[in-house]
């Protein structure tokens, strides 16, 4: 690789990876000022302007706590379970295109870390990787609570990662591309995805709360039947980064959404911003500037994202257990199937006839 | 069930739409150290011997108040007034020790209501302060008597009183004290 490239992707790769640690941060702030603003309260308002120190001063406890591991747990599984949460929560961001491509010194490098032509199965499996986190963790405390946790985490993401799949099958089938970088710029000019599965994105969207363990589909959490679930042996710094990997995977599924059914980092308009900077900055600075607001316009979308992940946790109830695999294999796995047959119907037979029509 | 009620996200539209409309509702908090608010004309707050027009102690020491207290909080030793100190005292007989415990205090406002010289009050606009260290919890006549340069005067015993007094405050006229029996 050339040394030019190199340096563009590292910095590219380090911004990333700050931006979603700094994102997770400020998530725990944000999950609490939307709960208490849903609730007509303040939320967290004491810890410098509004509160905004509140993640540091959150941090600066957790890592003063005494840092606990059970005389009967397996001690080296303990400590690997939220370094494996935290890890695989990390890893999923890496095919993600944060933005269109920047122009340096003639090279041009795309502002994702890997593109990498099977990019959607990459995020699968690093996600269904992120369930050992859980399940080493629940299993190494010895402790029935976590270990049921544990095990509910586990089953439930295995269910609902079999529907997931389903979504994205039919979302494949329109792109005809595994890579996100691809599917994401098919959706060029306001042809998002979503306008096109609106019952796959409904049930990716679904999926995608059950795979984050958030509400409704908290249950591997539930404090009434399970005190913490499978981090209830847990305290210190290892119970944050728990904590912290459940919202790194929220702003990363959020992504992951806003990419495949939102358009990523197109937007309306977004030739004609193209254009006049280009006239105004000239060919190679216009275009970065643009790639940047594309960036920023992706941000944007994820963050609403994560918005809405909270929005939805401060509003509904916990599923029943039985309620949750009910919903999972008899409905959102049929409903899958069958949007991927009429899919399929509509790319071989409508689409052609479409095309023939507005020619 | 209907097909609606089956899929359930009509459901769920309708409860997300009723919290983001609490989301942008105004807040009900209280800033509280910061903001404080008025807690009404009767709130029995803090405790104030009180002294009448001259400066003399209004407490003559029956005891009544000691009676009426159901926690047992107060103690009161009394003392005949000498000759010489009727700048002091206002009856012949006086409080020498008027101790109240804050930690048995429970602020129920009847030994007001027993005092017959209108000498006992809980103030209804300040608070007993935190404490934080034992001898810090009796309080003797040098903390409950009246500052006469911060006097306590009660502006009204009902909320319409209140609203009275407020609004003849706004008029720039000062308000009277009311005492609620001659003393």
């Amino acid at each position: 690789m050339e040394l030019v490239p190199f340096i563009i992707k590292s910095i590219i790769i380090l911004v990333i990876f700050g931006l979603t640690l700094l994102i997770a941060m400020y998530s725990t702030y944000g999950e609490r000022k939307v709960a208490g603003f849903i609730q007509d309260r303040l939320g967290p308002d004491r810890a410098g302007p509004w509160g905004l120190l509140q993640p540091l001063a959150d941090a600066g406890k957790m890592f003063f706590k005494e840092d606990f591991i059970p005389a009967q747990a397996n001690k080296w599984l303990f400590i690997a379970g939220p370094c494996v949460a935290m890890l695989t929560a990390l890893m999923a961001s890496a095919v993600i295109p944060f933005g269109d491509t920047i122009i340096y010194d003639g090279v041009e490098v795309a502002v994702q870390a890997v593109e990498a032509n099977v990019g959607i199965l990459y995020i699968f499996g690093i996600v269904s990787l992120g369930v050992y986190g859980l399940m080493i963790g629940g299993w190494a405390s010895n402790n029935k609570f976590s270990l049921l946790g544990a095990i509910r985490a586990a089953s439930q993401n295995i269910s609902y990662e079999v529907a997931m799949g389903m979504s994205i099958v039919a979302i494949i089938m329109i792109s005809e591309s595994l890579s996100i970088g691809d599917i994401v710029a098919q959706q060029h000019g306001g042809n998002w995805n979503i306008w096109y599965q609106p019952l796959g994105f409904i049930i990716f969207l679904t999926c995608a709360f059950a795979e984050c363990n958030r509400t409704p589909f908290d249950l591997p959490e539930c404090e009434t039947e399970l005190v913490g679930g499978y981090h209830t042996e847990y305290s210190s710094m290892k119970l944050g980064f728990y904590l912290f990997a459940e919202y790194i995977n929220m702003f990363v599924s959020s992504a992951v959404i806003s990419a495949l059914y939102f358009g990523g980092y197109n937007y309306p308009g977004m030739d004609w911003v193209a254009g006049a900077l280009t006239d105004a900055f000239g060919t190679v600075a216009g275009h970065n500037v643009a790639t940047l607001i594309g960036t920023a316009v992706f941000f944007g979308k994820s963050l609403f994202g994560v918005f809405f992940y909270m929005w939805v946790r401060w509003t509904l109830p916990r599923f029943r257990y039985d309620q949750l695999m009910n919903l999972g294999w008899k409905a959102l796995i049929p409903l899958a199937m069958f949007n991927i047959v009429v899919t399929g119907l509509a790319v071989i037979f409508i689409e052609p006839a479409l095309t023939a029509m507005l020619k | 069930m209907t097909l609606a009620e089956k899929i359930y996200l009509p459901a769920i539209a309708t409860g997300m739409a009723i919290t983001i409309k609490h989301f942008f509702q105004k807040k009900v908090t209280i800033r509280y150290p910061e903001v404080k608010r008025y807690l009404g004309p009767v709130f029995r707050g803090r405790h104030v011997l009180k002294r009448d027009e001259q400066g003399r102690e209004r407490c003559t020491a029956c005891g009544l108040c000691a009676v009426a207290c159901p926690a047992e909080a107060i103690q009161i030793v009394a003392e005949e007034r000498k000759k010489g100190e009727e700048h002091l005292y206002r009856e012949e007989k006086y409080a020498a020790i008027y101790e109240v415990n804050m930690l048995r205090c429970i602020f129920c406002g009847l030994c007001e209501e027993a005092c017959p010289k209108q000498a006992v009050y809980l103030r209804h606009d300040e608070f007993v302060p935190v404490f934080t260290e034992r001898d810090q919890v009796i309080w003797g006549k040098d903390l409950l008597t009246e500052n006469m340069n911060n006097r306590y005067l009660r502006k009204a015993w009902t909320k319409e009183e209140a609203r009275e007094q407020n609004l003849i405050e706004a008029k720039g006229e000062a308000a009277e004290f009311v005492p609620r029996a001659i003393p």
